[in-house]
């Protein structure tokens, strides 16, 4: 991408991280159900949510942007993965002791002041993620810090909080969500802002979740951690990044927001340049529906073929040039408000800058330019066609963004899209829209519950390093790959149950051949856990070949076979038994006597590798070797003696 | 010692209000507030009155309430007095006033009224964010904000008659209910009547105002919410719009309850007063007619009349007719629940405190254990009124089946068939206040005057 050639070594990027982690509790927080996907949703209903009115007769911009585009909220529930609580047809149960622990303790791993008396909060969201309109959170901690090599890095706050409902999908109309993941135990940490580039953000955010896996008590897995960032740039405002589910993307949108916004930084310089005043805006609204009817635009018609469809026209003044004005490649106002206008749901928004285009001809533009009574050699204007009631609200939208972006950078929330961009997905919340929790009582902090708790705070990093090679027998980069990993309880689980089986060797399947045969694009998500110990459990009792792991693996990954079971048959591996072993291995010494009468003891190289072509998986390659070895040296050695004798 | 009363520092004893009062603060009041760890910048709020007094709560400017031990802190000051709502708030200029919502722009429908009487409950409320505290709405201006939708159908008359937990309600608070609606049906300028309730008792109400309100010309319909107003994700609104709907289409006349027919926003169940029940402590669909169909479906504005409703008598409105208007109640009548280990001593003692009926709810078809039917005998002798329900809730009692029930008739307990035993309860207090002796009293008791009983009980539930 071109953009990425801009020069971004003279922006002074301020980046705020925030990490959501999923708990591994046995229960969720609210409530007494298992947090686990059990995929089979039997029961569905319908909700809408509606803004709360505060004393003030106001309402938090958040919301009131999400009850705009009025969608009907229709949500899955499974049989066994959640009850009347998550249906928000029952009160909270207590808060869940574990998760609430666990809390404690990473807040004291992370030298936080924890608060003497816990209350539960009620966060407004209405955008149906969570069933009752609000997220309960506690704030547990403050005012902590994380030492990351040589960087000291404040800890703002730590919050155990329930996670929001998993959307299934969103037609526009209706949102759909399971109600599995609602309640889950999160703790969320976010860190001070800190002045840095984005690569350093990354190894921030690497030790931070590396502490959370060494308390052990946390899930691992994607989707189990989620990342959002606070990104400024000097002289703008803090703009929030959503749902940046691996690190590896986290450089990539840190990168495309500090274009984005210097980028809009440059536009509020061109248009402060040329004396606008904002309070005209929205000045001239028009339905100019009359004047799109006889457009032979697609985009046109298909709009008006909806129920309820106008087109509206706003005038906006002095912008001419700058809606499409790109400071930067892929960034301009026309592009940041198109985006913001299709979270309502419309497709249909034009700007003066971009037309006669589209299908709209020059003759509908000037009819527009009349009805808006607008200067078009200095004032431009935005079209936006749909259903009327959503218009009506996006019009007064689009004025507050063209205000907004006299100022530069609007703080708003961004959600992160699977290319390392970001795009508009609602207004920045009010610190306004939280209120107590009524239905739970607040919890007091026992000093001497902390006291008991501080011997389970996790180790720093490197003692657990340490530690691991020095029980394991592993090398420090396996040591640390296999505890960066998913499977690292499952490695301990399997290491301390088959003793006859080498750490390293189930270390270094879990990380490097798993993640080997996923860069060939094979899919890992069809290796469960029960997979993992089937394969090793038949390797500890010898009835499986080390050297099969990998092929099973494979066969499962590329989906041609369910269970290890079925994996063994189709690779057509069975345990050969010691008979058949040395059939095949004297058969192997009979065909080859040749080279083996001329390069002696030195053809077993040759002889291994003919051995393993045809026995692997069938036997364990060491004890092929050694019988090999044992044949190989009795043939040679009566070979000698015969040749000996006829001497 | 500062001027500060209990009031201004709800929910604080002892210590932590000794401490705010030496500081002069109350609850409101932005402070600031060291301890040995850190400083704390925030607003004072209110305690839980069940709280503990070693901790005051304070709002930090995230939002989030913590506690803070009073044993720990070192100094304590108000930064700033508590503002009032008007002044001394900043309103930032991307808060959206709902008024600019556009899609509900549409001019008021004024052409129908609807009485709104607010007894408790909260079918609209307000949240103080920066307090955390949740009041009830009952401005007319409030709840069109709350449900801008209904301006397309009515002009709503809200009036804040009583504000009371449902649990709190009396058999005076029911005549005093009933005395305020009559005042409004009488004069003739309402479609509708609607009274939001607590849910608790809901339908006690309702089936005394079937009782004292006969004869009505137009529907008095009872509205609650099962998750309180201030939630996004709160039943009232749409339990409102359905009674509302009600209100203004139905063809029907008499006392109903509209809650939520399932746990989805979008079939509102009209219930008649005294069918129903609530049956759930918190489900949005709590309420159930018993014994047969919710009479009613409404769904955005289309009313589905349940198939059933033609074996009932059902009034049809008419405008033109009168109330008859009965809003007395009798309250010595006792409920009494028939269980294994029962000690007819009870009975006894119910008689001697003065109580003029006793509802039994007996076992299955209506019966009580043969130990307590001498005490029963003793009641029926001395003047008292024994009525039988069934436990059972759902079906008929039918005490000619089995021996104890034809003994208890011979004695002369008063099957009430299907009555539900709230219904029965409320409809004896009614009965007896309603009639000069106790035979007039059972005969109205046997009359089946608002579909307290169900002639015949369809298959369907």
């Amino acid at each position: 991408m071109k953009s990425l050639s801009v020069d971004l070594t003279d922006i002074k990027l301020t980046v705020g991280i925030e990490i959501h982690q999923q708990l591994a509790s046995k229960s969720k927080l609210f409530c007494d159900c298992k947090p686990k996907d059990s995929g089979k949703n039997s029961i569905s209903f319908f909700r809408k949510m509606r803004p709360t009115q505060s004393e003030m007769g106001t309402y938090d911009p958040a919301v009131v942007f999400e009850f705009g585009k009025m969608r009907t909220i229709k949500y899955y529930s499974s049989d066994t993965s959640s009850c009347l609580v998550e249906a928000d047809e029952e009160p909270p149960h207590e808060v869940d002791e574990f998760s609430l622990e666990t809390a404690l303790i990473i807040s004291l791993a992370l030298n936080s002041i924890i608060c003497d008396e816990l209350h539960t909060m009620r966060k407004i969201v209405i955008d149906g993620s969570n069933t009752s309109g609000f997220q309960r959170t506690i704030l547990i901690a403050t005012d902590g810090y994380l030492d990351v090599n040589e960087r000291r890095v404040g800890v703002q706050s730590i919050c155990l909080e329930e996670d929001a409902a998993k959307l299934i999908s969103d037609n526009g109309m209706v949102r759909e969500y399971g109600l599995d993941r609602l309640g889950v135990a999160l703790i969320e940490i976010a860190l001070k802002p800190v002045t840095c580039t984005p690569e350093e953000i990354v190894t921030i955010a690497l030790s931070l979740g590396r502490l959370l896996r060494a308390s052990k008590r946390v899930a691992r897995g994607l989707g189990s951690i989620r990342q959002d960032v606070n990104v400024s740039i000097e002289g703008g405002s803090v703009v929030e990044v959503k749902g940046i589910q691996r690190l590896e993307d986290l450089v990539k949108v840190i990168r495309y927001e500090m274009i984005r916004q210097h980028g809009l930084l440059r536009i509020a310089q061109m248009i402060k340049s040329r004396k606008t005043d904002p309070y005209y805006f929205g000045e001239s609204i028009e339905d100019i529906t009359g004047i799109m009817a006889k457009s032979t635009s697609n985009v046109v018609s298909k709009v008006l073929e909806g129920m309820n469809a106008i087109f509206k026209a706003i005038k906006v003044e002095g912008f001419k040039g700058m809606i499409g004005y790109e400071p930067y490649p892929g960034i301009r106002l026309g592009k940041q408000i198109s985006e913001m206008v299709r979270f309502y749901g419309l497709s249909g928004v034009f700007h003066s800058d971009e037309l006669p285009g589209y299908g709209i001809n020059d003759e509908e533009v000037q009819a527009i330019i009349k009805k808006l009574r607008m200067n078009s050699e200095e004032d431009a204007f935005v079209v936006v066609g749909g259903p009327k009631d959503k218009v009506d609200f996006a019009v007064d939208s689009i004025i507050h963004r063209f205000k907004m972006a006299m100022a530069g950078v609007p703080p708003e929330t961004r959600a992160a899209t699977l290319d390392g961009k970001t795009v508009y997905s609602r207004p920045k919340p009010g610190a306004s829209r939280m209120y107590p929790e009524t239905d739970i009582p607040s919890i007091p902090v026992n000093r001497i519950q902390l006291a008991k708790l501080t011997g389970q705070v996790p180790k720093p990093m490197d003692q657990i390093i340490s530690s691991l090679v020095d029980r394991y027998g592993l090398n420090r980069k396996l040591a640390e790959q296999i505890f960066d990993s998913e499977y690292f309880n499952l490695f301990e689980e399997i290491v301390t149950s088959m003793k006859k089986i080498r750490p390293t060797f189930i270390a270094s399947k879990l990380t490097e051949d798993l993640l080997n045969l996923e860069r060939r694009g094979l899919d890992r998500s069809t290796i469960s856990d029960n997979i993992i110990v089937d394969i090793f459990c038949r390797i500890d009792q010898g009835v499986l070949a080390k050297e099969s792991v990998t092929l099973i693996f494979e066969k499962l990954m590329k989906r041609e076979a369910k269970s290890v079971e079925e994996a063994i048959s189709v690779l057509g591996i069975t345990t050969a038994s010691d008979l058949e072993l040395d059939n095949a291995i004297d058969f192997i010494l009979k065909e080859n006597l040749p080279t083996i009468y001329e390069k002696g003891f030195g053809s077993i190289g040759t002889l291994m590798g003919k051995c393993m072509a045809k026995l692997r998986g069938k036997a364990d390659g060491k004890k092929i070797n050694s019988i090999l070895k044992a044949k190989l040296e009795l043939l040679l050695e009566s070979h000698i003696a015969k040749t000996d004798s006829d001497i | 010692m500062s001027s500060a009363t209990k009031d201004e520092l709800p929910g604080y004893k002892e210590k932590s209000q000794k401490l705010l009062r030496e500081h002069d603060i109350v609850v409101g009041d932005t402070v600031s507030v060291k301890t040995d760890e850190k400083e704390f910048n925030g607003l004072l709020m209110p305690r839980y009155e069940s709280s503990d007094n070693n901790h005051i709560v304070i709002k930090l400017e995230n939002g989030y309430n913590v506690g803070i031990r009073t044993s720990k802190i070192r100094a304590i000051k108000r930064a700033e007095k508590h503002a009032s709502h008007n002044e001394g708030y900043e309103q930032s200029d991307d808060r959206i006033n709902i008024n600019s919502l556009k899609q509900y722009n549409n001019t008021r429908n004024s052409d129908f009224k609807i009485a709104l009487l607010g007894t408790g409950g909260t079918i609209a409320s307000k949240i103080d964010y920066r307090t955390g505290g949740v009041s009830a709405a009952l401005s007319a201006s409030d709840i069109y904000n709350s449900v801008p939708e209904l301006k397309n159908y009515a002009l709503i008359e809200p009036e804040a008659f009583l504000n009371e937990a449902s649990e709190n309600l009396k058999p005076s608070d029911w005549t005093a209910i009933a005395h305020r609606i009559n005042d409004k049906v009488s004069s003739k300028q309402y479609k509708g009547i609607i009274v939001s309730h607590g849910t608790d008792t809901m339908h006690y109400t309702s089936a005394a105002l079937s009782f004292a309100l006969q004869n009505l010309p137009i529907p008095v319909i009872l509205v609650g919410a099962q998750r309180s107003s201030d939630r996004p994700s709160s039943d009232a609104a749409l339990n409102l719009l359905g009674a509302v709907v009600f209100a203004l289409k139905a063809s029907i006349s008499g006392v109903f309850v509209c809650m939520h027919a399932d746990p989805s926003d979008d079939a509102i169940a009209c219930h008649l007063g005294t069918r129903v029940r609530k049956n759930h402590t918190s489900r949005r669909d709590a309420f159930e007619s018993i014994d047969f169909p919710p009479i009613m479906i409404v769904r955005g504005e289309i009313l589905e009349m349940n198939i059933q409703a033609s074996r009932l008598s059902l009034k049809k409105r008419d405008e033109n007719e009168n109330i008859v208007f009965k809003p007395d109640f009798d309250k010595r009548v006792l409920l009494l629940k028939y269980y294994p280990a029962f000690d007819p001593a009870l009975i006894d003692y119910a008689v001697a405190m003065g109580y003029r009926a006793i509802v039994l709810e007996g076992t299955g078809l209506g019966h009580v254990g043969r130990e307590s039917l001498p005490a029963i005998r003793r009641a029926v002798e001395s003047g008292i009124l024994v009525f039988m329900t069934s436990q059972c809730i759902w079906g008929r009692t039918r005490m000619t089946v089995y021996e104890t029930g034809r003994d208890l008739l011979d004695i002369g307990v008063i099957p009430l068939s299907d009555m539900l035993p709230e219904t029965a309860t409320v409809k004896a207090m009614w009965a007896l206040a309603n009639s000069d002796n106790t035979k007039t009293a059972v005969k109205l008791m046997k009359q089946n005057l608002a579909n307290e009983v169900s002639m015949s009980i369809p298959l369907q539930r």
